[in-house]
């Protein structure tokens, strides 16, 4: 249970001169959840989207540091940005189905990466993601309906149905429940833990409870540094940095 | 008095009750402007509200009103044996009213006096001569009648303008004394100055609105007209344009179908120009270039926007047409005769139209949430995949708006195709061939020595009420997918 997936040295990360993230070293397992904590505006996200190069897509970004998934350097010139993103799927904070049939959405990850060889693989592939998306009773019966015509916790399990359709290593959330009510939130939580037996998962998330509730690692982020990092129950309830302390008591942040 | 002035004093009085309004009421509350209803401007507002619109209401109706009175009453003071056989009773009023502009112009220019403009009993070969001598437009030798008709009408215009003075001064002067006099600090000025400026608003709206009810209904006279000189069905399915000018004798074949089949065939020709270069132009802008191109190469595109469109048929004239010509004509394939043709007007319409489709599109496009895009990148799609598969779907319905939009522009659109495209109405699939469009032909029928009452000039309308349905019918479906598209997203 302790083998390492991602491992981040010394990372840092430039928004034009705006130094946002500082010396960010993290080592992430294989087969848990681990959660990034912290005050808004503190990297968090931002060192979320490190992992799978999304801040490519941002001009004026640029990281420095080492970040490595199961041994290699995500940031060496040989590695394809759009196979990495295949490996490593990402969920967004406010579900963004694309304007297409429920079987559409699922579908368009293995369709561009060529994962299935004829339509019958495909719809395997569909339903087996639906599956794990916790969403397929809800919609076998209708996967030629827009996707944008579910319901808002419907929708992100669709995301993270469709994350999950390209057979992903690691699985990245960025706030995914900050858009859902209480009864989606929990849904989407159980499906996480559901996860985290095939997937190394890491979430972002402002709500304390969450944290504590779905993580087995969680990652405290103060102003772009990294300030602890341990096992969720120690963060929790013996933290050791007194700036942890202050922010999950609620003093700062 | 000169319009102008009377204008002019219509808003001074208005001001002056403004002034006098805001300080009434600043006196009356004791210069405590807290326990006013509204802020002194609103009452000063008020007051100079009522005293204008009313006025300058009146002033614009009386304007409109006037010249119909005069001349219905002029009208029927001539007698019946001042109109010769060859001419109308309009026609004889046309004369009346320029002589009556000739005696204004020789009193304001002093070669007559006020006196001998009004002379009923003037000697009219020496009235013409002056009148000549001043200047003035005068066609003919001026009957007895009309000298003295044209002196009438003077005399009622005059003192038309003079009633119409007093009257709109005596209106302005009651709106402002109105509006002074219900100025007390617990008027509710600021709710009445509000709907003053609601009403405004409409006024203007719908002047925008009337105006296009109005060309709609003029379209629509003359096309009724058209049909009761020549049936429908022949020109609805008519194959042969050939419309004979009064005067050479022999009836006109007036089909539709030729022109409408030149008007289709270059707006598709253009269409297939504009929108693939435009619609990768606007894809490149707006997902690929970086923002300093973007800034340099969004305004240049937008310049070909403002070229007038008859540069645009000079340079089909002078220059694409040749080109062509050269490559397609006698020396080179032999398909093509001249340098008017189809694809000459097609081309050229086609380049006028691609910041039209690059423009909107692009903006549709911007308009395509980032967490698509960012939904697709993280799934592993390339950019020109995530382009392909997630922005342009659910960029769609508004490019499709957009195009219909630029087909629309397409069709009605006239100097490229006078000068490109030729003036022979044929049916032919030649692209390489001469025809013309609807909107060239409306120009041809309409200018040159036409009688307006004969079927070929009132054909122009019957051709203009078509192409206007058409558009239109473009333009309302562009719309309705325009905002189908818009509500996917809010």
């Amino acid at each position: 249970m302790t083998d390492v997936k991602i491992k981040a040295k010394d990372v840092q990360v430039y928004y034009g001169d705006n130094h946002a993230i500082k010396d960010v070293s993290v080592e992430i397992e294989n087969n848990t959840v681990t959660a990034f904590i912290g005050p808004s505006g503190c990297g968090k996200s931002t060192f979320l989207r490190c992992l799978n190069r999304m801040n490519d897509t941002i001009d004026i970004c640029r990281v420095e540091g080492t970040i490595l998934i199961d041994g290699d350097d995500i940031y060496d010139k040989r590695v394809d940005p759009v196979q990495l993103r295949a490996k490593v799927g990402m969920v967004f904070q406010k579900p963004n189905p694309f304007p297409k049939s429920i079987y559409d959405n699922i579908a368009y990850g293995p369709r561009i990466h060529g994962m299935a060889r004829n339509k019958a693989e495909l719809d395997e592939i569909v339903e087996r993601a639906l599956r794990r998306g916790a969403i397929w009773d809800e919609v076998k019966d209708r996967l030629n309906a827009p996707g944008t015509g579910l319901s808002g916790g419907q929708q992100q399990r669709l995301c993270i149905a469709r994350a999950v359709a390209t057979e992903p290593e690691v699985l990245l959330m960025d706030e995914p429940c900050s858009a859902l009510d209480p009864i989606a939130t929990a849904q989407v939580e159980e499906l996480i833990d559901e996860l985290r037996q095939n997937y190394a998962v890491v979430i972002v998330t402002h709500s304390m409870q969450q944290a504590a509730r779905v993580s087995q690692k969680t990652a405290f982020f103060h102003l772009g540094n990294l300030v602890e990092y341990d096992d969720t129950s120690k963060i929790f309830t013996n933290p050791e940095d007194s700036r942890t302390e202050s922010y999950i008591t609620g003093r700062i942040g | 008095m000169p319009l102008l002035w009377l204008f002019l004093l219509v808003l001074a009085l208005a001001i002056a009750a403004f002034v006098f309004a805001r300080s009434r009421v600043l006196a009356m509350s004791g210069q405590d402007r807290r326990s006013l209803h509204s802020l002194p401007n609103y009452y000063g507002s008020n007051a100079a509200m009522k005293s204008a619109i009313p006025a300058l209401l009146v002033l614009v109706i009386w304007l409109i009103a006037q010249p119909f009175y005069v001349n219905s009453v002029v009208s029927d003071a001539l007698p019946d044996s001042a109109i010769a056989e060859t001419s109308s009773r309009s026609l004889v009023l046309a004369e009346v009213r320029r002589t009556a502009d000739g005696l204004d112009l020789a009193v304001s220019t002093g070669t007559m006096t006020e006196d001998e403009a009004s002379d009923t009993g003037a000697e009219v070969a020496a009235v013409t001569e002056t009148l000549e001598e001043a200047g003035a437009i005068v066609t003919a030798q001026i009957t007895q009648p009309v000298l003295r008709a044209a002196q009438q009408f003077r005399v009622l215009n005059e003192t038309g303008h003079q009633i119409m003075t007093i009257v709109v001064l005596l209106i302005a002067a009651a709106g402002a004394f109105w509006g002074i006099k219900e100025t007390r600090p617990d008027f509710r000025a600021r709710n009445v100055v509000e709907q003053g400026v609601r009403v405004l608003l409409i006024a203007a709206a719908s002047i925008a609105i009337l105006t296009t009810l109005g060309i709609v209904l003029s379209l629509v006279f003359n096309t009724v007209e058209f049909f009761r000189l020549y049936p429908a069905s022949e020109f609805f399915f008519g194959t042969n344009w050939a419309p004979s000018f009064s005067g050479r004798g022999g009836a006109s074949d007036l089909g539709i179908l030729p022109l409408m089949w030149g008007t289709f065939y270059i707006s598709i020709v253009a269409l297939i120009v504009a929108v693939p270069v435009g619609l990768f132009s606007a894809i490149y802008l707006s997902e690929y270039a970086s923002p300093k191109v973007r800034a340099f190469a969004k305004p240049m595109l937008e310049v070909l926007a403002g070229i007038p469109t008859i540069v645009y048929g000079l340079f089909a004239l002078l220059t694409v047409g040749p080109l062509l010509v050269s490559v397609f004509g006698e020396d080179g394939l032999g398909w093509m005769q001249a340098g008017t043709a189809v694809m000459t007007a097609g081309l050229v319409m086609g380049i006028m139209l691609i910041p039209f489709v690059s423009s909107l599109s692009d903006d549709i496009i911007n308009a395509v949430p980032q967490a698509m895009r960012d939904g697709s990148y993280g799934l592993g799609a390339t950019q020109s995949e995530t382009i392909r598969q997630v922005v342009l779907p659910a960029a769609l319905p508004g490019i499709v708006g957009a195009i219909l939009l630029a087909a629309s522009r397409a069709i009605g659109e006239t100097m490229i195709v006078v000068l490109g495209a030729g003036a022979a109405a044929r049916l032919s699939l030649n692209p390489f061939e001469a025809m013309t469009t609807v909107t060239a032909k409306i120009v041809s029928q309409l200018t040159g020595d036409s009688d307006f009452a004969s079927p070929e000039a009132l054909v122009a309308f019957a051709l203009g009420m078509t192409l206007f349905v058409i558009t239109l019918g473009l333009n309302v479906l562009a719309l309705v997918i325009v905002r189908k598209y818009r509500e996917q997203y809010e």
